[in-house]
């Protein structure tokens, strides 16, 4: 599927527009926001199975925009998604869904995080394996399942 | 394929891998029919970058969201919880979490001990051994000498404790509350071709690793050597019968879509305890009008889930994070009746790490705690990695109206009637919640954990589907003998999840399985007059 035929430029417009309001990008923690383009390329090039939902979401944005969202200035369109957020539903779960799940994936956030930005496998992780005396109060209880008979 | 095999197994999951491995010493014709098919390990989510949004896509735990194929659907709209399980070789183990406890000798006997739902035709003593057996196929991680149990002897060490177990087994000091490392199918160490667990920390969406012991990777290896036929992409319509009310075999549909009949001389049900309801109802006949083996009314009813609430908090300094299993430990220490309480029977504790980022962001924009805008960044960066969160296991008791029925419009791929499910949380396990909850709020706060909040129940969290064709000695209430034969068709049994008669408030695939096998031994032992 190409991007083109998934969501149109508006609604492509209207996606960034919202990522931009939940996920900012910001100086202090030198991240990108959500609505950068590679980011939102990634929304659009994955969004499969999510696209009538997200969709959904963006013509109610555009409804609650009294226009196109897009087109608001920044501080109508913060005010307008965060009538949607309060307004919930399925359609709005899946839009920040989208956003979410695409943003915490892009390298430069998660090496802002600490994270390496890789798989989980096949390097897995490493976990310590914690202190074991810390079990020694249970270990000395005196058993105490149920007896039957 | 019409010519008749000795045994055919509908359902190649956690216990038709079980009896298929068990019966295949016999050297009987056994083939076993599965609607899915084998998962490679390089298909799992944690293999690629997109790892944790293919929960919401292909690897979703709801066969509704998943929509593959190999699934069908369920009308769960009347239930709080919703039912979430596989649909393939391995079955609901391929997406399970691996937490591996057994039901406790109490709970085979509610009736005696506590006056409530019916005891087991069986108990903890005859299925010990089975138990036992059933670990070594599996391969069980853990520590002996936990005071809750009788003894055992896992076969691994058990999984590390961590940053986050260590916290909560100070936390639980503190309280002087029981708890222990839980017993799990993860292997800690090189198992029967198995590699140790590396940790990949996503395990519920199936182990790229293959250290988590689901059946595709432990049971169904060994029962194919020993010459069991598995068939994929099978998937069961209806089970057909004679006029002596005798199971005579299958009508299926094969991976090519073609309708096919598979004559047997037995027939043993293992699609758990939603996919087995419906195909006993979807095999009503003239003989049978209320549906196959239902002259008792109780195929389908007495649906059992275990409501699981989860309890949460953050840490003021990180700890595990994704960065390992996301179970590790139990505490049983609300687990037997108190009379005490207003409440009977119990609950467990299970212990959580915590999650990766973008679960992490998706629930907590969700239940509204990470805002949108500038904040956002501070809000993530307090929460990630510092999750502990706890779920209070409740034995919901059987109750007739919870159900799983018919629906009258669903339908599957092949046409075939899809499951209603009904179910409401019972007035004893509402007193449960409470008391379970204020605990886990407390042990959170032990835990130095601030920002506790509650989702009550996991709403996909209808991973336990029990009770729907319960055993039995008396056949008008229930559906097969203590055995596992149906009460009315004498070569027809069930081995999974349905056939539990109350749930205890465990992860029932242990019990599932080690009844798997028990049923199994007694068809062995039975042969020379296995119908009479
Ligand atoms: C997300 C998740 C996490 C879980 N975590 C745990 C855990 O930590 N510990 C635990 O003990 N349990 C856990 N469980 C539950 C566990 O997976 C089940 O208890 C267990 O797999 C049930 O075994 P079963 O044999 O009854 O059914 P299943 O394993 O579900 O197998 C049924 C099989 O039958 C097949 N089938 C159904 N209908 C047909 C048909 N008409 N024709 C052909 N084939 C059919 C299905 O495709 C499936 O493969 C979890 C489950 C899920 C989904």
């Amino acid at each position: 599927m190409t991007e083109q035929a998934v969501l149109s430029a508006d609604e492509r417009r209207g996606l960034a527009g919202f990522a931009g309001v939940m996920i900012p990008a910001s100086a202090e923690y030198a991240v990108p926001g959500a609505d950068d383009p590679a980011i939102v390329a990634d929304m659009v090039s994955t969004l499969g199975r999510d696209a009538p939902w997200v969709r959904a979401a963006l013509q109610r944005l555009d409804a609650l925009a009294e226009g196109c969202f897009a087109d608001l200035p920044e501080a109508r369109r913060e005010d307008v998604a965060h009538r949607l957020r309060e307004e919930g539903g399925a359609a709005l779960a899946t839009l920040c869904r989208v956003v979410l799940q695409c943003y915490y994936r892009d390298d430069r956030v998660l090496l802002s995080l600490g994270i390496e930005p890789r798989p989980p496998f096949p390097k897995g992780h490493v976990l310590e394996q914690g202190d074991w005396s810390l079990l020694d109060p249970v270990r000395q209880r005196a058993s105490m399942w149920r007896r039957v008979e | 394929m019409a010519d008749t095999v000795d045994v055919l197994i509908i359902g190649a999951g956690a216990s038709g891998a079980a009896v298929a491995w068990s019966l295949a010493e016999t050297k009987m014709r056994i083939v076993c029919l599965e609607q899915g098919g084998w998962t490679r390990p390089e298909e799992f989510p944690s293999t690629g970058r997109d790892w944790e949004a293919r929960q919401n896509g292909d690897f979703a735990t709801s066969p509704n969201v998943r929509a593959r194929p190999a699934d069908y659907p369920i009308n769960d709209d009347n239930s709080p919880i919703k039912v979430v399980n596989f649909n393939g070789v391995g079955g609901s183990t391929v997406l399970y979490t691996g937490h591996f406890p057994r039901l406790h000798p109490s709970d085979f006997k509610v009736r005696t001990l506590d006056g409530v739902a019916d005891d087991w035709p069986v108990d903890y003593e005859t299925l010990a051994p089975f138990f036992a057996e059933n670990d070594r196929m599996m391969g069980v991680s853990g520590l002996a000498g936990d005071p809750a149990y009788p003894p055992k002897q896992p076969q691994m060490k058990p999984l590390p404790l961590g940053r986050t177990g260590a916290r909560w087994g100070q936390a639980m000091n503190s309280l002087g509350w029981h708890w222990w490392p839980s017993d799990t199918t993860l292997a800690t160490e090189a198992y029967e071709g198995r590699a140790a667990c590396i940790n990949l920390g996503h395990c519920t969406p199936g182990c790229a690793q293959g250290a988590k012991g689901s059946v595709d990777i432990t049971y169904w290896p060994a029962a194919l050597r020993a010459g069991v036929d598995l068939r994929t992409g099978c998937r069961v319509r209806e089970i057909v019968t004679n006029d002596a009310g005798m199971a005579t075999g299958v009508i299926y549909y094969d991976a090519e879509g073609v309708e096919r009949f598979q004559a047997a001389e037995v027939v043993v049900l293992a699609c758990n305890g939603v996919g087995t309801p419906r195909l006993l109802l979807n095999s009503a006949s003239a003989r049978f009008p209320e549906g196959l083996a239902n002259s008792s009314g109780l195929v389908g009813r007495n649906l059992m889930f275990h409501p699981y609430i989860q309890v949460f908090g953050y840490s003021d300094e990180a700890v595990d994070g994704n960065r390992g299993s996301p179970l590790c430990l139990w505490s049983k220490e609300f687990y037997e009746t108190d009379p005490a309480r207003d409440f009977v029977r119990g609950y467990m504790f299970q212990f959580n790490r915590g999650t990766g980022p973008v679960s992490e962001a998706v629930i907590s924009t969700e239940n509204g705690r990470l805002p949108f805008g500038k904040e956002h960044h501070t809000v993530f960066r307090r929460s990630l990695h510092r999750k502990m969160s706890l779920s209070v296991v409740v034995e919901d008791l059987p109750e007739a109206h919870n159900r799983v029925t018919l629906d009258p419009v669903l339908k599957d791929g092949h046409g075939i009637p899809a499951p209603k499910v009904d179910y409401t949380v019972g007035e004893n396990s509402r007193r449960m919640i409470e008391h379970g909850v204020a605990r886990a709020k407390r042990i959170l706060a032990a835990a130095g954990c601030g920002d506790i909040g509650v989702q009550n129940p996991i709403l996909y969290g209808g991973w336990h589907l029990l009770g729907t064709a319960r055993m039995g000695t008396d056949p008008e209430r229930s559906v097969v003998s203590e055995w596992g034969r149906c009460h009315d068709v004498k070569n027809l049994f069930i081995v999974d999840g349905s056939i539990f008669v109350t749930a205890g408030a465990v992860n029932p695939t242990s019990t599932i399985q080690a009844l798997a096998l028990y049923i199994a031994d007694q068809m062995k032992q039975r042969l020379a007059t296995l119908f009479d």
